[in-house]
């Protein structure tokens, strides 16, 4: 079982082996990046490489470590015994497996996603040690352990808002998503839009790439952003003319929209133009 | 095995452990990888750094411990100022220009010259063909063109790659950590202490099952909604000295004001003395006795003082110190009276923390403040906020 990337997903070399280890070894991978770079992304593909089902466990900030394990819930119990329910008298009817039980025991070894861990309490990862650690965990009210058959491939992701306790840490494999070079970026293209007419890209990537180098930009667009923008410059059948011509004063790139998600980096944008036409 | 490069890696600053190093050997042996310099140095990095700040530390280390084992063509990875490197302008050589540069010999010349023009080179430089810089035709620095060139940081022009680790790609990350508000509000969401107070909104379910297994029928039991009690005072420093600080102060002052609910600040100059005040264009009209605030607020309050600490020692010492006014008491009486009354008391110094040792008052004020002062950075804020909730 080793990962390469897949036909949808351009992997670069220091990625692969970030995957390979924690697939082999079977700890944990922390994945942080830019947003829009493909992290919860990478957990798909992982599971499509290795043939294996997903199973996302989406973070936020009310959840509770205990979620993924198991809830109790004590209050369909209560009113089962108001009315009289048979069920009531095995507590084993009202624990509602949680995704990390599901992961634990599911019959073909499964891919699981932790996806955006850092929207969470600052305790959640450290409720989380044992149980990612040993892969098993104990039911109290039923007195049961249960315990991986085979341990789970999990993928962690997290967007940087909290820092990750040093324990936490110690045990995941780490890979920081870079944003992508110019290559990478190029393949990561010909990946979505096989077709996309080759100077069209080129055109629309140096006119990414200056967006992203403007000072002062409040987010800049990333890789997602980016695919977005070309979809929706082939869905308008954009021509090439528009691109290149190189105006200053019309710095704002067509459809923008797609590229820029902060009203004040379009002013930003215009204020450029403005001062381009001012200039001449 | 690489027992020493974990003690290089531990001694840069990233706290790579034992459990760490039995993985990577786990992983080794394992055959993750495949056996190559560049499949070793990314199952390492993976394994041992677990923060992208750090990343570029990593490479640097990596560079030291296997220059000669890796490659062939190890390369020190020297430090050398950005500023250097920075392609301000570029020299477009012609191709006879190309032709004309001279090689300097074979590598280890060229690495021998290297470290004796670093040895002697003091300032920034560009163009030229002899010191190392940006744009020139000397063998070194980066963005020129030498047919051996060796090139030390910044974007190569010429396609000349160095070594994976030694283009150290992470040199941004671990620089430009901006203090934005949303990262200041997570460093001060450390502080928190957790209570039920106010009016009962949500069900309580153990309680409500303690209590229908007592009556016997349904009694729902209600309970407050859990929130962050914690209770603080916000003393910023204002004018002089502080006005290059002031984008910091606000960042730091709106995440504050909507990351707590109990938040009073008052402002002061330089050093706190008999009186402060709440609005900048009243600061002579309307005055807050600093007597006051010290019986109205309880010692359950924590207390945050921002400022430069830089100022004259006599502000801190003396009767009349005060630039401003005539005070009847030091600075550090007032200070002194301020820690006693609230026992978690910080200050965030604006000043980075490798000058506060410039500055005689700032060890004044460090000492006056039982050392508890803290750089405004987030690491800063979150060890401040350590401080704070500390139980005492």
């Amino acid at each position: 079982m080793r990962f390469e990337g897949t036909q949808s997903y351009v992997a670069t070399a220091d990625l692969k082996i970030a995957v390979n280890a924690a697939v082999t070894l079977r700890r944990p991978l922390l994945v942080k990046g830019e947003p829009g770079t493909g992290k919860t992304v990478l957990a798909t593909e992982i599971a499509k490489a290795v043939n294996a089902p997903l199973i996302e466990w989406n973070v936020k900030s009310t959840t509770k470590a205990q979620q993924g394990l198991y809830e109790y819930d004590a209050v369909a119990r209560l009113r089962d015994g108001q009315l009289g329910d048979p069920r009531v008298h095995d507590i084993g009817n009202y624990i509602r497996k949680g995704k990390l039980w599901e992961a634990f025991t599911s019959p073909v070894l499964p891919v699981l996603l932790i996806d955006e861990i850092d929207k969470a309490d600052i305790e959640f990862p450290n409720d989380l040690l044992q149980e990612l650690d040993r892969m098993e965990f104990h039911v109290y009210e039923t007195g049961e352990n249960v315990r991986a058959v085979e341990r789970p491939i999990v993928v962690i992701t997290s967007n940087n808002e909290k820092e990750l306790p040093d324990a936490f840490l110690r045990r995941c494999f780490f890979h920081y998503i870079k944003f992508p070079d110019r290559e990478t970026m190029q393949a990561i293209v010909d990946v979505h839009f096989p077709g996309i007419q080759k100077l069209l890209v080129s055109r629309a990537m140096d006119l990414f790439y200056e967006i992203r180098e403007v000072p002062g930009l409040k987010k800049k667009p990333s890789t997602s952003e980016l695919l977005d923008w070309l979809k929706l410059l082939l869905h308008e059948d954009m021509p090439l003319e528009v691109l290149q011509s190189r105006d200053p004063t019309k710095a704002i790139p067509p459809l923008h929209g797609a590229l820029l998600k902060n009203e004040q980096d379009v002013m930003l944008f215009e204020r450029l133009a403005f001062m381009a036409r001012r200039q001449k | 095995m690489f027992l020493a490069f974990l003690d290089e890696l531990r001694a840069a600053g990233i706290p790579a452990s034992l459990k760490e190093h039995l993985l990577l050997l786990e992983a080794l042996d394992a055959q993750v990888i495949e056996p190559t310099p560049e499949a070793f140095y990314f199952l390492a990095r993976a394994t041992y750094v677990k923060d992208e700040g750090l990343l570029d530390r990593f490479d640097q280390v990596f560079a030291k411990v296997f220059r000669g084992i890796a490659s062939n063509t190890g390369v020190a990875p020297a430090e050398i100022p950005d500023e250097w490197l920075r392609a301000i302008a570029e020299k477009y050589l012609t191709e006879e220009e190309k032709a004309q540069v001279e090689a300097l010999g074979s590598w280890e010349k060229l690495m021998e010259t290297l470290q004796q023009r670093l040895a002697e080179q003091h300032e920034r430089h560009q163009g030229g063909s002899k010191w190392i810089g940006t744009g020139g035709t000397s063998p070194f620095g980066n963005g020129g063109y030498n047919p051996e060139g060796v090139r030390i940081g910044g974007e190569g022009k010429h396609q000349r790659a160095v070594k994976l680790w030694e283009a150290r790609d992470f040199r941004n990350l671990d620089s430009t950590r901006e203090l934005g508000t949303r990262n200041i509000k997570v460093a001060l969401r450390r502080l928190r202490r957790f209570a039920r107070e106010g009016a009962a909104e949500e069900l309580d379910i153990d309680g409500t099952i303690a209590g229908t297994a007592r009556q016997g029928w349904l009694d729902v039991k209600m309970r407050p909604e859990r929130h962050n009690a914690v209770k603080l005072l916000l003393f910023l420093d204002v004018g002089g000295s502080m006005d290059p600080f002031v984008k910091l102060c606000e960042e730091l002052f709106s995440a504050a004001t909507s990351e707590f609910k109990n938040l009073e600040f008052f402002y002061f100059h330089n050093c706190l003395y008999e009186g402060v005040w709440k609005d900048n264009r009243r600061r002579f009209t309307e005055r807050t006795r600093t007597a006051d605030i010290l019986h109205k607020y309880g010692p359950d309050y924590k207390v945050i003082f921002v400022g430069d600490a830089s100022m004259s020692p006599y502000e801190i010492t003396h009767v009349g110190g005060s630039i401003e006014h005539m005070n009847e008491e030091a600075g550090a009486i007032w200070l002194q009276r301020v820690t006693d009354t609230w026992p978690a008391t910080v200050w965030l110094n604006v000043l980075p923390e490798a000058q506060w040792g410039y500055s005689h008052s700032v060890t004044m004020i460090r000492e006056l403040m039982r050392d508890r002062m803290f750089p405004l950075t987030i690491a800063g804020i979150d060890a401040a906020m350590r401080e704070l909730s500390r139980k005492r």
